[in-house]
């Protein structure tokens, strides 16, 4: 049975939504219960069914469905309620969510904390303006992935993948296994934008050739794509004439980046960043909202799954604490900002009392590769707070720099700390 | 006849580039990378292995298939002709993570092991 009221609603069931339910539970939450649209829990890992999930927190290296059922039986013997197959339509900002579902009809709860881990959606065609006719057999890989891996369809036979993501080189070597040819992946920017290990395991084990620089022209056919037009393109993205070449396929699979979902959180009255797509947030994950978290790739999309589950960790057990009424209160936020090279820094506030509860990791995004030993470096004003190396920086793997006990008189003292990444 | 291969090291995130030099079967240097990707080159070069994820047919899942993973590294060359045995089999719901699907595939001693449970039909309605 389902009641009117809970301690922690959580919405979505991903992996940043288990671990907020599970650490909620563990740190004195009376009553959890996780909303979740689809039929059953685990989120898109139930989908990734290739290896190399769980390195960080398990040291063990498992297929996505694997690290996502983990999750699911702890929040199971710890005791949780699920609302599956069921939609959250509506978060006020005093925390009333209005959800919906075939089975459980209108249901109306009131959270003292709600934790948002609605995950993200990926970019598609009309958002990357790709031009031509409009044909069926154009989507998005994740897509294609649900298709092939749970339903058991199989979209095409010959394909193009647009998109050098780990998602696009994975179903590269998906659709093979199953039989089809993958002509061609294409990526616009000058270097690979997912992992080197799905470069060689994916592309260069199946003869799968990589184009840099290259994007789709044109998309030809009536009522199914037939070809595509490809193009290489110059420093500023333009076209480069007579470098065109008609690829015949009957699929073309896109894999250009994801964003937060974040419509419910908008209506909630949180405050979104723009450049990460997902609301500002503490360092326990709340956002502007008091009582409304977020964790996992509803604030920013990460790239390793085992660092969703550590943010549902931490917003998990901030939403508990939140919900009994004993969150320590805020003796000074500091700001965090992104200085050279750095995109952005998650979390955009940090309370330096947070410190003498345990460690605060900062996680960040580079903006330009830097092949060589860099420092990450957080500062106030010029003083140097904390600095470590790392052997390289790129923008498609996440940074992060760990703030401990040590650094709690620098955050003190600080109004705004500075987070850069350069050569060292 | 000595010859330069290269090979990309995909022991860690990093991924560099050696460069290999050999004599028939015999490595005789490795350029760039560390202690770690040396050796990965020297296992890549005489037995590459892969991690094999894929699907196999379920009768009476709430899925109509079930995903399954190798249950260590296997060696790549033979990848295609166990995919080919895979699609042979199909096996009945309930399942749960970890069960064996298929043991000592191709008589290399390596399993395939289910990556999740799988309810039966009428166990989820
Ligand atoms: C297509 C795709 C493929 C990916 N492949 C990989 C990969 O191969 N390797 C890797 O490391 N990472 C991969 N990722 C990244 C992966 O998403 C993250 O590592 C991790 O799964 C994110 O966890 P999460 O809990 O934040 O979100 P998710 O796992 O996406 O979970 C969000 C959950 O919220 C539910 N939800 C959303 N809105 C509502 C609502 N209004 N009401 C109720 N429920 C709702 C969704 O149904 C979903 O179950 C992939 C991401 C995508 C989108
Ligand atoms: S050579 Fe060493 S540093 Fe380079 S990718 Fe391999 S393990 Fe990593």
């Amino acid at each position: 049975m389902i009641k009117d009221r809970y301690d922690v609603v959580i919405i979505g069931s991903g992996p940043g939504g288990l671990a907020a339910a599970i650490t909620a539970r563990q740190n004195g939450a009376q009553d959890v219960l996780i909303i979740e649209r689809d039929l059953e829990p685990g989120g898109i890992l139930l989908q990734c069914i290739h290896n190399g999930f769980g390195v960080e927190i398990f040291k063990q290296d498992l297929p996505g469905p694997s690290y996502a059922q983990r999750f699911i039986n702890e929040a199971k013997s710890v005791g949780v309620d699920w609302l599956m197959d069921t939609m959250v339509l509506d978060v006020t900002p005093d925390r009333r969510i209005l959800a919906m579902g075939k089975h459980s009809g209108m249901v109306e709860v009131q959270a003292k904390a709600v934790v948002m881990a609605m995950g993200c959606r990926e970019r598609t065609r009309a958002q990357i303006r790709l031009p031509g006719a409009r044909p069926a057999g154009v989507y998005t890989a994740g897509t294609a992935q649900r298709w092939v891996n749970v339903e058991g369809y199989m979209p095409g036979k010959q394909f193009v993948i647009l998109g050098s993501g780990d998602i696009g080189m994975i179903m590269a070597r998906r659709l093979t296994f199953e039989g089809a040819k993958v002509e061609r992946v294409l990526e616009i920017m000058p270097y690979l934008t997912g992992l080197t290990r799905n470069y060689v395991q994916c592309l260069l084990d199946n003869d799968i050739p990589l184009q840099l620089r290259h994007t789709v022209k044109r998309i030809i056919g009536r009522k199914r794509v037939e070809a595509i037009e490809s193009v290489m393109v110059d420093e500023r993205w333009q076209p480069i004439p007579g470098t065109e070449e008609i690829i015949p396929c009957d699929t073309l699979l896109l894999s250009v980046g994801l964003i937060p979902e974040n419509e419910l959180s908008r209506k909630a009255g949180v405050n979104l960043d723009p450049i990460t797509g997902g609301p500002f947030v503490d360092d326990g994950f709340q956002t502007n909202v008091p009582g409304i978290f977020s964790a996992g790739n509803v604030v920013h999309v990460y790239d390793l799954v085992d660092w969703v589950t550590e943010a549902g960790r931490t917003a998990g057990k901030r939403a508990a604490l939140y919900a009994q009424g004993k969150l320590p209160p805020d003796n000074k936020r500091v700001q965090l900002k992104a200085a050279e090279n750095v995109r952005y820094v998650v979390p955009h506030t940090m309370n330096s009392v947070s410190l003498t509860e345990g460690d605060v990791r900062l996680q960040m995004r580079v903006r330009q590769p830097i092949e060589e030993p860099v420092w990450v470096e957080v500062r106030s004003g010029d003083k140097l707070v904390a600095r470590k190396g790392e052997p390289y920086a790129r923008p498609g793997e996440m940074v992060t720099m760990t703030l401990t006990a040590k650094h709690y008189e620098d955050v003190q003292h600080a109004n705004e700390l500075t987070v850069a990444v350069i050569k060292r | 006849m000595e010859e330069t291969v290269k090979v990309i090291c995909i022991t860690c995130p990093k991924g560099c580039t050696l460069d290999v030099t050999r004599e028939g079967e015999t490595i005789v240097k490795v350029a760039n990378g560390c202690k770690r990707g040396h050796e990965y080159v020297r296992a890549e070069l005489t037995d590459p292995r892969r991690m094999v994820a894929t699907t196999v047919r379920v009768r009476g899942g709430i899925h109509p298939l079930l995903p399954i993973a190798t249950s260590a590294p296997f060696p790549k060359p033979r990848i295609p002709e166990l995919l080919a045995e895979i699609r042979k089999l199909e096996i009945e719901a309930p399942v749960t993570m970890g069960q064996v699907v298929l043991s000592n595939a191709l008589g290399t001693g390596i399993d395939l092991i289910a990556s999740r449970d799988m309810q039966s039909d009428s166990a989820h309605t």
